[in-house]
């Protein structure tokens, strides 16, 4: 009996022991990533945890990076810059990553630039600011693309049909303020005058009375209206509503099926800047983003069971860009790594085709969004766009 | 002439709004002197479980009857089991305790439905009704004819009913009421269930115009809330009158002023209004008897 229970404790012993070992021999790539996954913006940061959770499993069972296995370290901040810092902090001393994928909203990453910034580790945020990378931090890079991008986009679509006044009609929402403040500033090198601003709540029911002195505005040629959730639904219905005939704009904050549902027929030749991975079946074969946007979807509705978003495919581009430079370096060495993104070219991503360069560290252009028009209750895409 | 009215139109979309929503504040308040602040809670749960009735196949008529069966049962439930067991407390300790009942219920409703927004499709016709060079929406009437038809039956019910001649002496003074042989609970528990249907049928009403989702219901209140004070809380008449009151002055700052300060300038209105008569415009000013 004795000598049986001696054999256990040996084997285990042993067995402990080669574990140990096997452990040893592939010491595993440790990834940050502090996220918004439960709390107020939980709609970023659940589909990113959830997007980068199945494909560092998918390059761990392809065989890691270098040969060595990727460790994914999540921290959920809830929504809160304050605890987005201290995960931060713990990151980079007890769990010691080597690079950082991460930050849902621009509130986390600006708090937690810093910490990455002092500890010289590579940090890719996927947060929508463009002062996330302006001005230019060495060890800070972003993979959305920015308000002003959507701006420029729609400014670019107005020129081309020679509607050069138009009048804004913004919600007081963070969305709605900062892309407002960002076409104000763009509109004068566009040559796009501005003739009349109006606003409303993101909770407001009517807004009749802004569109009729809009309506009412001479020489007004179109209206764009930078917005989020149920209020451009909203403006979208009281518009038709009020029978103005004008080209009406939105944003790609309501880039959704959802917004088409909600405005209903009002929402009949409605334009809009949207990113590719929002209508995988629509763009055409030669689209070079076509195959990434599609495998993409189709992997993350199998294995989540949610519809995509545009966030989770945020998440997707900074793991890959993080990846693909891990391999050209050919090492973890974290300063490799940073010049190696940097010198990312020609990256395929949902985003967009990524060039970054050391005084670009998104690295898009205004062909990363796609000008939609909705035509009998679908979107179309704008040929030349 | 032509943008006063589309002003005026706008305004009295708004307002009937508000004044849906503040019409639930006054029974609850009548009987108990409790602001209910999970009202706005109801008016969403209205609007959401017609939604989701809606789109499980059921018949959209049935589907709202089904919305205010449910929103009722939780008005119910939001008094026996949160209001009665603390019914010693005072009201300041109840009015707080409406709004932890109001966090609740959103933190439920994000779970049980969504948090996606939704709309119903209007009672009639969704084509804008001209007139005079401004558009209104049928629905919009809907709402008005709504809420006429709910103080109707309130002022029928409060002034010509034994029931409710008991529901006034419930908040006039609750032990004098019991021992003249009023069962006080069954008044309380009664005001909870009407107001939540009246709340839900305003949320069946408003969400084809306003659209619905879990988190609707905060603002809303607030809005109801600030109607219910400029007409004279308690008051049902005075709720919607402060309700079209408060829409009209939002439409017409947005309109003429600035639609950056519109709300400021209607809760500055209602500031004024309130230092000058407290009660509201058509409240009974309070006499206590020494």
């Amino acid at each position: 009996m004795r000598a049986l229970q001696r054999f256990t404790v040996a084997a285990a012993t042993g067995l402990l022991a080669l574990l140990g070992a096997g452990h040893q021999a592939s010491a595993q790539l440790k990834i940050g990533a502090v996220l918004s996954v439960t709390g107020p913006a939980s709609f970023l940061g659940d589909p990113e945890k959830k997007t980068l959770e199945i494909y560092v499993d998918e390059i761990n069972a392809k065989g890691g990076v270098n040969g060595q296995k990727l460790q994914l370290v999540v921290y959920d901040d809830a929504g809160s810059a304050d605890n987005a810092r201290t995960f931060a902090t713990r990151l980079v001393e007890e769990d010691k990553i080597v690079a950082m994928v991460g930050g849902s909203t621009t509130g986390a990453t600006l708090a937690m630039i810093p910490v990455f910034e002092e500890a010289n580790i590579p940090f890719i945020s996927l947060a929508g600011a463009i002062q996330i990378i302006e001005p230019v931090r060495k060890w800070v890079f972003k993979t959305p693309h920015t308000d002003k991008m959507a701006c420029e986009k729609i400014f670019a679509d107005l020129k081309s049909r020679n509607l050069m006044t138009i009048a804004l009609i913004s919600g007081t929402d963070a969305f709605g303020k900062s892309m407002h403040d960002q076409c104000v500033a763009v509109a004068p090198k566009a040559g796009i005058t501005i003739a009349l601003e109006e606003s409303y709540g993101p909770r407001d029911s009517d807004m009749t009375p802004q569109l009729t002195n809009i309506r009412n505005k001479a020489g007004v040629q179109a209206v764009v209206n930078p917005g989020f959730g149920q209020g451009p639904a909203i403006v979208t219905r009281n518009y038709s509503q009020l029978g103005i005939k004008l080209p009406l704009y939105q944003s790609h904050g309501v880039a959704s099926k959802q917004f088409i549902e909600l405005a209903g027929p009002a929402a009949e030749g409605v334009r809009l800047p949207a990113a590719a991975i929002l209508i995988p079946d629509k763009l055409p074969n030669s689209d070079p983003q076509k195959p990434v946007v599609v495998n993409y979807s189709r992997t993350y509705q199998q294995k989540s069971g949610q519809a995509v978003s545009t966030f989770g495919g945020h998440a997707y581009d900074g793991l890959m860009i993080l990846v693909e430079a891990m391999q050209r370096a050919k090492s973890a060495d974290k300063a490799k790594v940073r010049d190696e993104i940097e010198r990312t070219k020609g990256y395929i991503g949902t985003g967009g085709i990524v060039n970054m360069s050391p005084t670009d560290h998104m690295g898009l252009d205004l062909s990363a969004f796609h000008m939609l028009e909705i035509k009998s209750g679908d979107w179309t895409l704008v040929p030349g766009t | 002439m032509a943008e006063l009215l589309q002003f005026a139109f706008s305004g009295l979309t708004v307002g009937a709004i508000y004044a849906l929503v503040a019409l639930g504040f006054t029974l609850i308040y009548k009987a108990s002197d409790i602001i209910n602040f999970a009202q706005g809670e109801f008016v969403m749960l209205g609007g959401m479980t017609t939604v989701f009735a809606a789109l499980a196949g059921v018949p959209l008529p049935l589907a709202a009857l089904i919305a205010i069966i449910v929103t009722t049962a939780v008005g119910l439930a939001l008094h026996r089991f949160a209001i009665e067991p603390a019914r010693d407390a005072s009201p300041v300790a109840l009015i707080m305790i409406t709004i932890g009942a109001s966090i609740f219920l959103r933190g439920v409703a994000q779970i049980v439905f969504d948090k996606r927004f939704h709309s119903l499709p209007p009672l009639f016709d969704a084509n804008p009704i001209q007139f005079g060079g401004a558009a209104i929406l049928p629905q919009s009437l809907v709402v008005l004819a709504g809420a006429t038809v709910i103080v109707t039956m309130l002022w029928l019910f409060i002034d010509r009913t034994l029931f409710g001649k008991a529901v006034i002496a419930t908040a006039a003074n609750r032990l004098a009421a019991r021992l003249i042989g009023i069962d006080t609970r069954r008044i309380v528990d009664f005001s909870f269930a009407i107001s939540a249907a009246i709340g839900a049928i305003a949320g069946v009403l408003i969400t084809p115009i306003a659209l619905t989702s879990y988190d609707a219901g905060t603002l809303l209140a607030l809005k109801g809330f600030a109607a219910a004070m400029l007409g004279g809380i308690g008051s049902a008449p005075g709720a919607v009158a402060g309700g079209l009151l408060l829409g009209m002055i939002e439409a017409l700052s947005a309109g003429y002023l600035s639609s950056n300060y519109k709300d400021a300038v209607a809760f500055l209105i209602i500031l004024v209004v309130l230092v000058a008569i407290p009660q509201g415009l058509f409240g009974r000013a309070k006499v206590e008897r020494v």
